[in-house]
């Protein structure tokens, strides 16, 4: 039986027109979102009208001041936490680097244990800070293994921090895999070895629950942009208490932790966006879930070749991630991207030099199994019809790489 | 079908030819993608040099133009496939003895094939590179290849491996042009590379010679061996075979009462021999693996200009074919350089009729007799 209903209708249409007029698909949410345009009202008052110095004493910078004061407040609420544990940067690698930085430092000048635990998954802003410190810096690092599905193996992470340490530094969720970890446990191992615990929240910002005392973290960093906020602009909540060696230094703006002048609009954007986010947390995620779920149930079944990377249910609802072995994701990111249709990969780069996936390796595949990672991430602006026209392109695509690559196989 | 429906990727390198190349489609109203191959990497060359064709300040420039004109512009990773095809091939054949040009392996497996089929699986109706060629088709409508317009800077020599599939599928915008032409058009298009400075050596080699590259990466290929003249006079000692090519003369280390030249590499014995001047010429030569564009190998000899290096001018012979994939040139007047290896390509006026590679030169009367 037929069953005219207006949303459908409306899809179809929306169908025909995408086939005619040359679509575009945005299937990179995780890589970054658009600003809320709500958010962006919120902020425009701040470049051009209320411009002071938040620093400044005169009613110009006590106006800005005020502003930043009841975004770093909104924040707060948000995380459950004191407005002064709260620190704004200029975005997410910045405050992975000023927690593991601050925090590394600072136990070294103090004589204490300063090893440095993470895991192979982390984003590059962790991962790429803590070789550097262990490479250039004498510290010590343990790279805790992850299993299948990416997520750390928390026996060995007991292991690992029972030998003592300065910082550990998990990820929320996993940029590459989607793969959420179990942080109030890991947080708990930490704290019981007096090791402070950061962790890299910036996939899970605006879909997971962000509560630091529920998840138990020291440190936990954000990055507005992922959550319809601005680009440019970040926080790192930190544990009252906790002792930071400033990672940049110059004037005492954010208690001495983060020098430089606050950038008012931009910080009223990531408070405006991380309420919002928390305020329609519920209809978001039930959203993403749906159209995430549909997308991998149509990829798994119309390619047999094609496996789900991360965990099956422990993943960001907005979040699908495969591995299409034989499929050079470079190429097929071109056919998609000629489609209209914007999605990543983990080993993907723009010079045609592509490494294996850090990410993947680890949860076991091989060298040239981790240059075929793709990952599609939906949104708030993602339509059934979108989910559909990606997944039709996405298989015509793997149909023709794969034939080209039997080809040049022989 | 329109131009608008008619989809052409461009080969680009961030070179003046292949920039001009894309402007000129775009205007011309086509539907253009720009696509650049990486082949090479610079870890592969134990991280001393980048490539010519591919740094990332070539691949910086091209993305550049693509940019300015409006065309997406992807990167491919073509280094797995460029590495078996051309540069083992590169290393074979200087291994068996052989001065090989990795060009023309490259036109056949890599840019006419690897990337005319990658081209054409994203829907490209034609692949279009920056080279000076021509393409039209003769009366009974096969596919020719001619020279590009600017006799100075054609490369149909290094095309000559093309057939009829590849050609139905390939545009040379800029073959029509000459080379100052193409620089001024850049600048009017404003692709800020006009002034940028022709590619000349191996695209892999990067900044080093080819004979570094073999040192690095088939060190076998530098065994030093005897130089000897034809009769049997012992000179001095080569640094391995594949530093030298035929009809050199400096950079032999010899002193003789008379300049010496090498003649031939005896690749069984290792030796380099070398004689005089007089003794240089050779009158004809036999090649394999012959192509022809037309895709009809001809039965009976026939005149043709033949060319035996990139960068020779075409000499008067008669060719005349073994079989569809042999052919022995007779050439009007001996040649000093005909090398094994190189590959030896055929010309009617402006038309390339196809080539095939040299594997060795018959003696001239004066040789024989020493």
């Amino acid at each position: 039986m037929l069953v005219y209903n207006s949303n459908v209708l409306q899809e179809s249409v929306k169908r025909t027109l995408a086939m005619t007029a040359k679509p575009e698909v945005y299937l990179d949410y995780s890589a970054s979102t658009p600003v809320d345009r709500r958010v962006l009202e919120a902020m425009m008052p701040y470049f051009s009208e209320v411009y002071g110095n938040p620093s400044s004493s005169h009613r110009f910078g006590r106006k800005a001041e005020q502003a930043v004061e009841d975004a770093r407040a909104s924040v707060a609420r948000v995380l459950n936490c004191k407005p002064a544990e709260i620190v704004f940067t200029g975005g997410g690698s910045e405050s992975d680097n000023l927690a593991i930085r601050g925090a590394g430092w600072r136990a070294k000048q103090r004589g204490k244990p300063s090893r440095l635990i993470t895991s192979p998954v982390e984003h590059s802003a962790v991962l790429h800070t803590v070789r550097q410190m262990g490479w250039l810096m004498d510290f010590e690092t343990e790279i805790v293994p992850v299993d299948q599905y990416g997520l750390v193996d928390v026996d060995v992470f007991r292991a690992t921090c029972e030998r003592g340490g300065a910082v550990a530094s998990i990820m929320y969720a996993s940029n590459e895999l989607g793969a959420i970890q179990d942080l109030a446990a890991l947080s708990a191992i930490a704290g019981d070895n007096d090791i402070l615990f950061h962790t890299d929240a910036v996939q899970a910002g605006g879909q997971l629950d962000l509560d630091v005392n529920a998840l138990g973290v020291d440190m936990l960093s954000l990055s507005a942009h992922k959550f319809y906020g601005p680009k440019g602009v970040g926080l790192l909540y930190v544990r009252e208490g906790i002792e930071l060696t400033a990672a940049q230094s110059g004037g005492g703006h954010e208690r001495g932790r983060r020098a430089g002048t606050h950038n008012t609009p931009l910080i009223v954007g990531l408070a405006k966006a991380l309420e919002l986010a928390h305020a329609e947390n519920e209809q978001r995620t039930a959203r993403f879930k749906a159209l995430r779920d549909r997308l991998i149930q149509g990829i798994l079944e119309r390619l047999p070749g094609a496996k789900l990377s991360g965990h099956p249910e422990r993943r960001l609802p907005s979040h699908a991630s495969f591995v299409l072995e034989g499929i050079d994701a470079n190429l097929l990111l071109m056919h998609l991207d000629m489609k209209g249709i914007a999605a990543s990969s983990g080993s993907a780069c723009k010079t045609g030099d592509p490494k294996p996936s850090e990410a993947l390796m680890a949860i076991g595949c091989t060298p040239e199994q981790a240059k075929c990672g793709l990952r599609l991430s939906v949104g708030m602006d993602t339509t059934q019809a979108d989910i559909r026209y990606a997944t039709d392109a996405l298989v015509a695509a793997v149909d023709r790489l794969s034939a080209l690559s039997r080809e040049w196989m022989k | 079908m329109s131009r608008a429906n008619t989809r052409v990727a461009v080969a680009m390198s961030g070179g003046v030819d292949s920039s001009v190349a894309a402007a000129l489609l775009v205007e011309a109203g086509y539907d253009v993608v720009g696509m650049m191959m990486r082949l090479w990497s610079d870890s592969a060359m134990g991280g001393a040099a980048h490539n010519r064709c591919c740094t990332p300040q070539q691949m910086d420039d091209a993305g550049a133009v693509a940019d300015k004109i409006g065309i997406p512009f992807y990167v491919l990773d073509t280094k797995a496939v460029f590495r078996n095809k051309v540069v083992r091939y590169f290393i074979e054949q200087h291994r068996g003895g052989l001065t090989p040009n990795p060009c023309l392996e490259c036109n056949r497996h890599i840019r006419f094939d690897w990337l005319l089929n990658h081209a054409m699986a994203l829907d490209a109706d034609y692949l279009a590179t920056g080279h000076y060629a021509r393409i039209d088709r003769d009366s009974a409508g096969r596919f020719r290849l001619r020279t590009g317009l600017d006799a100075s800077k054609d490369q149909s020599y290094a095309l000559s491996v093309m057939g009829q599939r590849q050609l139905r599928r390939t545009l040379f915008p800029v073959g029509e042009y000459p080379k100052a032409e193409v620089r001024r058009l850049a600048l009017k298009f404003g692709l800020n590379v006009e002034s940028k400075k022709d590619s000349q050596d191996l695209c892999f080699l990067g900044s080093q010679d080819y004979r570094s590259f073999l040192r690095l990466h088939a060190s076998d290929v530098m065994k030093p061996g005897p130089i000897v003249r034809q009769n049997g006079e012992l000179l001095g000692e080569h640094r391995g075979l594949s530093n030298y090519t035929i009809g050199q003369r400096k950079g032999l280390g010899l002193s003789y009462t008379e300049p010496l030249y090498v003649l031939a590499m005896n690749h069984n014995q290792n030796a380099l021999v070398v004689g005089t001047g007089a003794e240089l010429g050779r009158d004809a030569l036999l090649a394999d693996r012959v192509h022809w564009v037309s895709g009809i190998a001809p039965q009976e000899p026939f005149r043709a200009a033949v060319k035996i290096r990139y960068k020779s001018s075409p000499q008067p012979a008669l060719i005349e074919p073994r079989d569809d994939r042999q052919i022995k040139v007779r050439f009007d007047e001996p040649q000093r350089d005909i090398t094994p290896g190189q590959a030896a390509v055929m010309y009617a006026g402006d038309v390339c009729l196809g080539g095939g590679n040299i594997t060795r030169f018959e003696a001239s009367p004066l040789i024989a007799e020493q």
